[in-house]
């Protein structure tokens, strides 16, 4: 019996718990909007920490697959005048293919050299958003129309905070599911060791493939929805500092964590709103606090609070 | 032919820059195996202080020399209070802490600075000089040629002195390092000390022609770990080579192909070259241990 | 006996709680919110804006605040993000509860607001550039702006360029958002305006050398002005470049330039470039009989004893907002947000440092050609051209 509550079911109740208790305790519209915000970066954090935190890769190009899928929203829904839904499905379809077409060549990089891989793909794709005057409304944006069902009309916070709920459970629930999975198995024998995981019958670089379109198909579900709850979107979501921002979420969280990956995403998404009480000292509390939190804990909060908790009950 | 000369200058006055920088970048991934995202504040901090100095009235070679004093400090205090108690950790969670450091740094020296862009006057005068109808500033020419002066030395340090030698033995083989007594502590601190200097140097070098703010490092930090990967990450040579290659690529493409994709070309650039070498330019073939 | 005595002092002290009451409400401070692009790649534009607005509202309640109530800022830093900005909007309007909006140092950063301030029906005063933020007018009832329509800009350097016999034009802008809604102004403006635009060069805002670009310009047959976009440090590099590469070619940049940084940091490369400014850069150089000559100097010399730093017309944008947005109160008779929307409508000849606004149920900007005047940068000052 105890089997069955294993700690990724009872994390997948606690997090159900949290989102289903947490509107009882948010003041204003403002509080819903960061959960709201916060639940999109989470969503993006679980899909990367597959790739960072599983499978060992690095990706400082990701915020480039959550803007693509979010100007596929923006545009497909805004210029074509396409149902919002059906926007969404096709930027994540032609995001993953994207992907895929890029995964095999780069994957073959490893380390750093892949880090500047993913970091120059990331830049190019931001450069095409910014210059593409035209099409994405340049480097002022663009607005995106709001999700409608005939007369009603997708809008506010409330609403909203539903879905970005929904849509995270469902995301955590599938990332636990596949790191259970064989496909999970095989994903930490190649972080291990590549060439021992091949020797067992992996084949990595479809392993590794899989799991990079995968985190990009996460990027792009969580831009779409971003586009249009925000009803607006600029092309510095594709920018490199968005990319290490959600790098820093997944490691400072934890890696090879899911639920790291949301308390990662949590707490940096929160972090600005709260330090600006502190003006013109913001910047340096906000790079003390990142030294310090990851010198202390350096394999990030939850697995850190998670070996103390074991040790307690030893 | 006039034409193409600017463009050359440009591209390698841009790329000595990047040079500098990204020596600084495998300065201390030879020595620790980190990458320091915090180098580019340290390119900042070099300019930036300079600038503070002067206004405090010291003549200009003594304000730069001051000001790759303080860089050198702030590069041991980098080494010593943030990088060193995060010993054990993974190489991510320590690049992570660079980046704390970079945000912290750029946030202390916009209290301490100012926000504002300042100018530092050029070396030797701003009058171009025309070599084939083209224009190139003086103040290139430091920079090229101090580039030069600088791989020269280090070549030098690393080849005859004890401590540049203790320093490849570490990059080489940590473990063996320690038993042959070699303080790996020290080596270490030596390394960020030194790769501060050489961002204060390359900082004040470049600040009379890219002006100096707060903000200088994030953008040249970026363009430095770019041209440190191209040439091979952990190379002296291949750091230069990263560097002169980017810069002319960038001017290249502005000149030649558009200039509002110019960056998007060089970056394409350096994708080929990293899926055709994907160690680097003068990157070393390692052997992966199972 | 006794129970009178009692009534009337209940009567008394509850008389004098109600007063206390109604003091303590009409006392209750005037609330603005603010999120400038203090740092950031904007910051060029958002940092002397926040340093204005808090010199003012501390100036105002020294003076005894408007109506009789003290202003309070709340100001937060959304470094040029238009995510942040929506966030910070959102926390204002919702958690600070303020009553107006004095925000958006770029474009970006205001559009993204714009929807939640049209739904909350809150007034708002954006200190962006581009002419979208208040067109078209019926999509934007609350929100107006200080800064003059970037096209404004434009069409004032075209109208320069004419008499001196130059209809063939150079454009040379960043990538950013202010830099390339120039670029279409120009563009478009050209052919309403019979000028040609022969060359376009980009350049990224984050550059250190623009000699490629200004050398590509240089080669090109038939440039007879050049017309600058952009606003920060590379505009002082561009300066340099050019002087570097020996151009004599006309030229102008746009009012992103009017800031005294610019000019030290081009070292001399900027001698004899013009630009479209607001009348603060040259006030001490207007006539006296210029109503906007007094208030120009008064802001230049408060700005200069409290921060030791010359100005800049994005603070004086940020100081009309703030100045329009007290006159507005005054007339609407508190901060009911319909009637301060309203009063900021029908605001008629409110002199301001950067303009003299006036605005209707068609113009949220409130600024027209006469507003803009031609400078140009002579032994490293700004000097009016008549």
């Amino acid at each position: 019996m105890t089997a069955f509550w294993s700690p990724s079911r009872i994390g997948l109740l606690v997090l159900a718990a949290v989102i289903l208790a947490l509107p009882l305790a948010l003041p204003n519209k403002f509080y819903f909007n960061m959960a709201i915000l916060i639940g999109l970066n989470a969503m993006v954090c679980v899909g990367l920490n597959l790739l960072i935190g599983y499978a060992g890769q690095i990706s400082l190009g990701h915020a480039a697959f959550f803007a693509l899928g979010a100007y596929a929203s923006a545009v497909l829904s805004a210029r074509l005048g396409w149902h919002p839904v059906l926007s969404m499905i096709v930027g994540v379809i032609a995001v993953s293919l994207l992907a895929f077409a890029v995964a095999r060549p780069i994957l073959k990089l490893k380390g750093h050299y892949l880090a500047m891989a993913t970091l120059g793909l990331g830049i190019i794709i931001s450069i095409v958003l910014n210059r593409e005057l035209d099409l994405t409304g340049g480097p002022d944006g663009m607005p995106v129309p709001r999700i409608r069902f005939g007369d009603v009309r997708v809008r506010g916070e409330q609403t909203w905070y539903w879905i970005v709920g929904v849509a995270l459970w469902l995301s955590v629930w599938l990332s636990l599911n596949l790191i259970e999975s064989p496909l999970g198995r095989a994903l930490r024998a190649v972080h291990g060791s590549e060439v021992a995981a091949s020797t067992l019958g992996i084949d990595v670089a479809k392993t590794k493939s899989f799991v990079f379109v995968l985190s990009a198909a996460f990027a792009s579900v969580a831009g779409s929805l971003t586009a249009h709850y925000l009803e607006f979107i600029t092309p510095s979501e594709a920018g490199f500092l968005r990319s290490v921002e959600f790098v820093t979420m997944v490691v400072l969280g934890g890696m090879a964590s899911t639920f790291g990956a949301v308390v990662g995403a949590a707490i940096l998404t929160a972090l600005p709103q709260a330090l600006a009480a502190f003006h013109d000292y913001e910047h340096l509390v906000f790079g003390a606090i990142l030294m310090a939190t990851m010198i202390l804990m350096p394999k990030g909060l939850v697995p850190t609070l998670g070996d103390l908790f074991r040790r307690r009950r030893q | 032919m006039a034409q193409f000369l600017q463009f050359l200058f440009s591209g390698v006055t841009v790329g000595a820059i990047y040079a500098l920088v990204a020596l600084g970048f495998a300065l201390i991934y030879n020595a620790s195996h980190v990458i320091n995202f915090a180098q580019g504040e340290f390119v900042m901090l070099g300019g930036l202080a300079t600038f503070g100095f002067l206004g405090a009235g010291f003549p200009l070679p003594i304000a730069a020399a001051l000001a790759i004093l303080l860089t050198i400090v702030v590069g041991f205090a980098l080494q010593r209070f943030a990088v060193e108690p995060a010993r054990g950790a993974t190489v991510v969670s320590i690049i992570i802490i660079t980046i704390g450091a970079s945000i912290f740094l750029r946030g202390g020296a916009q209290l301490v600075w100012g926000k504002d862009f300042h100018r530092i006057p050029a070396f030797t005068g701003e009058d171009p000089i025309l070599i084939g109808g083209a224009a190139l500033l003086p103040q290139s020419l430091w920079v090229i040629g101090m580039s030069a002066v600088v791989v020269v030395v280090l070549r030098w340090f690393f080849g005859s002195t004890l401590a540049g030698k203790a320093m490849l033995a570490v990059s080489h083989n940590r473990l063996a390092a320690e038993l042959c007594g070699i303080s790996v502590r020290r080596v270490l601190l030596l390394s960020f000390g030194l790769s501060g200097g050489l961002g204060a140097l390359a900082g004040i070098l470049i600040a009379p022609i890219t002006l100096t703010s707060y903000q200088v490092g994030t953008m040249l930090g970026l363009k430095g770990f770019c041209a440190a990967i191209v040439g091979g990450l952990g190379s002296g040579p291949g750091a230069i080579v990263g560097g002169l290659v980017l810069g002319i690529a960038e001017a290249m493409s502005a000149g030649y192909i558009s200039s509002a994709y110019k960056d998007a070309v060089a970056f394409v650039a350096i994708l080929i070259v990293l899926i055709v070498m994907p160690g680097g330019i003068f990157g070393k073939k390692g052997t992966e241990r199972v | 006996m006794f129970r009178k005595i009692a009534l009337a002092a209940l009567a008394t002290a509850s008389l004098g709680l109600l007063a206390q009451g109604a003091e303590a409400q009409a006392q209750r401070p005037i609330k603005i919110g603010s999120f400038l692009a203090i740092t950031g790649g904007a910051s060029f534009l958002g940092d002397p804006e926040a340093k204005t607005l808090r010199l003012y509202v501390e100036t105002l309640n020294k003076m005894g605040g408007v109506n009789g109530r003290k202003l309070e800022l709340v100001v937060y830093d959304s470094a040029g993000d238009a995510k942040q900005a929506a966030a910070f909007a959102k926390r204002l309007i919702e958690d600070d509860k303020v009553d107006l909006l004095i925000a958006g140092s770029t474009t970006g950063e205001t559009m993204a607001v714009v929807p939640m301030v049209e739904q909350e029906r809150i007034p708002f005063i954006s200190l962006g550039g581009a002419s979208v933020i208040v067109e078209p007018v019926k999509d934007r009832k609350h929100v107006f702006k200080t800064p003059h329509s970037d096209r404004l800009a434009v069409q004032k350097i075209y109208e320069d360029m004419k008499p001196r016999g130059i209809t063939q034009v150079a454009i040379l802008g960043g990538s950013g958002g202010f830099d390339q809604s120039c670029r279409k102004n120009a563009q478009e403006l050209a052919t309403i305006m019979g000028m040609k635009i022969v060359a376009d060069e980009t350049y990224a805002p984050t550059d250190s050398d623009i000699t490629p670009q200004l050398t590509k310009i240089k080669n090109t047959a038939g440039v007879q002005g050049i017309v600058g976009c952009g606003f920060g440090a590379i505009t002082a590099i561009t300066a340099k470049n050019y002087k570097q590469l020996g151009m004599t070619t006309p030229f102008y940049f746009n009012h992103g330039v009017a800031s005294k940084q610019f000019i030290t940091g081009a070292a001399g490369g900027a001698e004899g470039m013009r630009l479209p400014a607001a009348a603060l850069l040259v006030a001490a150089q207007l006539p006296d009989s210029d109503p906007q000559k007094a208030p120009g100097l008064a802001y230049a010399k408060a700005y200069m004893e409290a921060y030791k730093e010359d100005i800049s017309t994005f603070g004086g944008h940020a100081y009309d907002a703030l100045m329009l947005a007290v006159d507005a109160i005054k007339r609407a008779g508190g901060t009911d947000k319909a009637k301060v929307r309203d009063a900021l409508e029908a605001t008629k000849n409110f002199v301001g440092v950067d303009g003299i606004f006036t605005m209707s149920a068609t113009d949220h900007n409130g600024l027209d050609s006469a507003s803009f005047k031609m400078v140009e940068v002579k032994n490293n000052d700004w000097v009016l051209l008549k």
